[in-house]
């Protein structure tokens, strides 16, 4: 079991070094079956974990070596998969390995092809080293390894201006979180004398209650930057300048859920201290709501579903913040899959139409691209939540969570989301796919994607059907092991069925009525740009604007200041004044230096009849 | 009766007197000869306290600046033999050719 711990860990590192070697030459397609072989084997090695962590129910643990040995403080590069491990290296695996294969159709013409898949590998092995970890710096390393990949991903057109200022904005914006993280897990050890999960969660009764909430608000404010929750949202729609299969693995499927992995790894930290969990629920109540109204009127195909992934953390967030971990995690999987095939349907539709982002310019392309067209409306409606997808199951479950909690005011806004998320789906499913065919204005020719690249989305597409009835049993029980097990039942069964048909016949009204709405639309109606709340929306809420007035701007006056006056003015004024005045000594002395030895020696006599003078007085002073 | 101050008077005029020379003289085997002049001031000195302190190593210390003063000249002088063929001058202020 120890190699195969190993294997799926360090597959990835291997195939992103393999690249990686062969990063500036030209495209060479072994750069991109290599990495995905690999890929695949370690998905193949985390299956036959799961399958170990569930038929045995005991986790694998490894140390590697020592890592950091320093007095009283030691921490072991060591790996453990318990039920938790095994459910995410899967959901990592799966997508990355899909990911991959479609990418090599999807950066075909790209002059990067190796280095994609370097970085692509590189983060498939940070993300796994973070979720593998057993304790919370090997965590913190493999938190700060996917942040980096996220950069260089999203900056990887790094000519485009527009890309590298969003990889810099992902990355400044995460390493202001992640100094919560990092002050969260000083304190744990600073408290405890040690960092490794399990002796963490055994010693929790020994903290001061004061000293949890910080524990705890610290880590959240670490995975809220990572998880792009309010108000260090505004990353993530930037972030989609990178390639969409970036999009797809890095800001759909599992970088973004690292934060809501923390918190139900975390777990025990966070039962004891309810009011944290309250806040962190209300949050993701907020940003649910939140995102998914900016979702509603957004123009950029990509921006959209950035948008629903933040509505969609924000819905886990609810579940972790109100105990219900295992529902959160279950989301986490369910959403990881059909939200990654939603992006590379995306990437499929993006390639069609010649990198054209604006959902208006296209229409009536199911008639080009059937395969695309199916796979995207089965996520879609996997991502509304409608019987029997994935999206029902885990989604119904969080507003279950939310009703029997009596988080009435939870229970609403996340309802009302849910209907605003089958809304902006099928608008954008109705604008792309149906209605008149549009692009023909623009000249463009649509044509459907790589059969490979279709095959690739396959098995996302199944686990986007298949993941809620079929996975649910087995996974709580499996999970539960670990997390606490409370079933969320209404126990009126009136209730019950009024709530689930309730929410599917609400949900099913949404997606007509954007049916109605946006087939039959010609063009983008400009009439609406006037309108008070769609300006509101489409400059989402002014938040980058204001960021920008009242953060970067000043951040930036504050920071020439320092440069223009303390640093030019100060600091370097005074190295140069040495520099000068050494350098204006010479110029004033070289005059001796006449070459003449009678001048030369005569200065001798002087110098010599100084130092004579010197020692006398010296003397006569001592008497 | 000559005491050790008549001695160290003389040390001290020939001192001055080697000084003065080393400073005034432009030609090159005049400066050989003050540093000369200088060194055996030097000698008087330490040969004179040598005696009224009744410990030799003054006059070790004498023989030393003599042996050394002779290697110096043979050396110098041998250099400023090539320096006259070559300039065909021994005047300080010609051969001068480094300015600051």
């Amino acid at each position: 079991m120890e190699n195969l711990l190993y294997t799926a860990l360090f597959a990835p590192l291997v195939g992103s070094i393999f690249a990686g070697v062969l990063g500036g030459r030209s495209k060479m397609m072994i750069a991109g079956l290599v990495p995905s072989i690999l890929l695949l084997v370690s998905l193949a090695a985390s299956l036959v974990l799961l399958g170990h962590v569930l038929s045995t129910g005991t986790a694998v643990a490894v140390t590697m070596f020592d890592w950091i040995n320093i007095g009283n403080f030691n921490v072991a590069f060591g790996f453990q998969v318990d039920q938790v491990t095994a459910v995410m290296i899967c959901v990592v695996t799966v997508v990355s390995a899909m990911v991959h294969i479609y990418s090599i159709g999807y950066m075909d013409h790209d002059k990067g092809f190796n280095r994609f898949f370097s970085y692509l590998s590189l983060f498939v092995f940070s993300m796994m080293f973070l979720v593998m970890s057993d304790n919370f710096l090997g965590l913190f390393v493999g938190w700060e390894g996917v942040g980096v990949c996220s950069y260089l991903l999203v900056g990887f057109w790094y000519h485009k201006r527009s890309a590298s200022w969003a990889a810099n904005e992902a990355f400044i914006m995460n390493r202001v979180a992640d100094l919560g993280m990092l002050l969260g897990i000083a304190l744990i050890y600073w408290q405890l004398g040690t960092v490794k999960y399990d002796e963490v969660f055994a010693n929790v009764d020994k903290l001061d209650m004061t000293v949890l909430l910080w524990i705890t608000g610290l880590l959240f404010v670490g995975a809220m930057g990572k998880s792009a929750q309010f108000p260090l949202h505004t990353w993530l729609a930037d972030a989609m300048e990178g390639p969409t299969p970036v999009s797809a693995l890095i800001h759909a499927a599992t970088m973004v859920t690292a934060g809501v992995y923390l918190v139900v790894r975390a777990n025990e930290l966070y039962a004891p201290v309810p009011e944290v969990g309250y806040f962190i629920a209300c949050l993701g109540a907020f940003v649910a709501m939140f995102a998914a109204s900016m979702a509603l009127v957004n123009r950029d195909m990509k921006r959209i579903i950035a948008y629903s992934t933040l509505s969609q953390l924000g819905y886990m967030f609810v579940a972790a913040g109100l105990g219900a971990y295992w529902v959160a995690l279950f989301h986490l999987m369910t959403h990881a899959f059909f939200k990654a095939l939603l992006f590379l349907g995306a990437g499929n539709v993006m390639h069609a139409m010649h990198d054209e982002l604006d959902p208006f310019k296209m229409g009536g392309l199911r008639k080009a691209m059937k395969g695309t067209f199916i796979l995207m409306t089965l996520a879609s409606v996997a991502l509304a939540g409608i019987w029997p997808l994935a999206g029902f199951f885990s989604k119904d479950l969080i507003l279950e969570v939310a009703f029997v909690e009596h988080h009435f005011i939870l229970y609403t806004v996340l309802l009302l989301t849910a209907g605003l998320t089958a809304f902006y789906s099928f608008r954008l499913v109705a604008l792309i796919f149906h209605g008149e065919e549009r692009y023909k204005l623009f000249g463009i020719h649509p044509h459907e994607a790589y059969r490979f690249m279709l095959i690739a989305m396959s098995p996302l597409a199944i686990l986007a059907v298949i993941a809620g009835f079929g996975f649910k049993g087995d996974y709580f029980a499996m999970v539960t092991q670990m997390l606490p097990a409370t079933e969320y039942h209404v126990h009126s069964p009136v209730v019950y069925w009024t709530m689930v048909f309730g929410t599917q016949i609400f949900v099913g009204l949404a997606i007509a009525y954007a049916y109605i709405k946006y087939v039959k639309v010609k063009a983008f109606d400009p009439a609406i740009e006037s309108n008070f709340f769609y300006k509101l929306l489409i400059n989402q809420y002014y938040i980058p604007a204001l960021y920008e007035k009242f953060i970067t701007v000043p951040y930036a006056k504050l920071s020439r200041f320092a440069w223009k006056q303390i640093d030019q003015r100060i600091v370097d004024a005074i190295v140069d004044l040495i520099a000068t005045s050494i350098y204006k000594l010479g110029e004033v002395s070289k005059r001796m230096h006449t070459g003449n030895l009678s001048t030369m020696l005569r200065l001798m006599t002087l110098g010599f009849v100084i130092v004579l003078v010197i020692a006398l007085a010296l003397q006569m002073m001592a008497k | 009766m000559i005491t050790l101050n008549h001695y160290l008077i003389v040390a001290a005029v020939l001192f001055v007197i080697g000084m003065i020379g080393v400073m005034r003289r432009k030609n090159l085997l005049m400066l050989f000869f003050s540093t000369e002049i200088l060194l055996n001031s030097v000698n008087i000195g330490f040969v004179a306290l040598s005696h009224y302190l009744n410990d030799l190593s003054g006059q070790i210390f004498a023989f030393f600046i003599i042996a050394i003063a002779a290697s110096e000249v043979a050396v110098g002088l041998g250099l400023l033999i090539l320096l006259y063929k070559r300039k065909n001058t021994v005047d300080l202020d010609v051969i001068q050719n480094m300015h600051g």
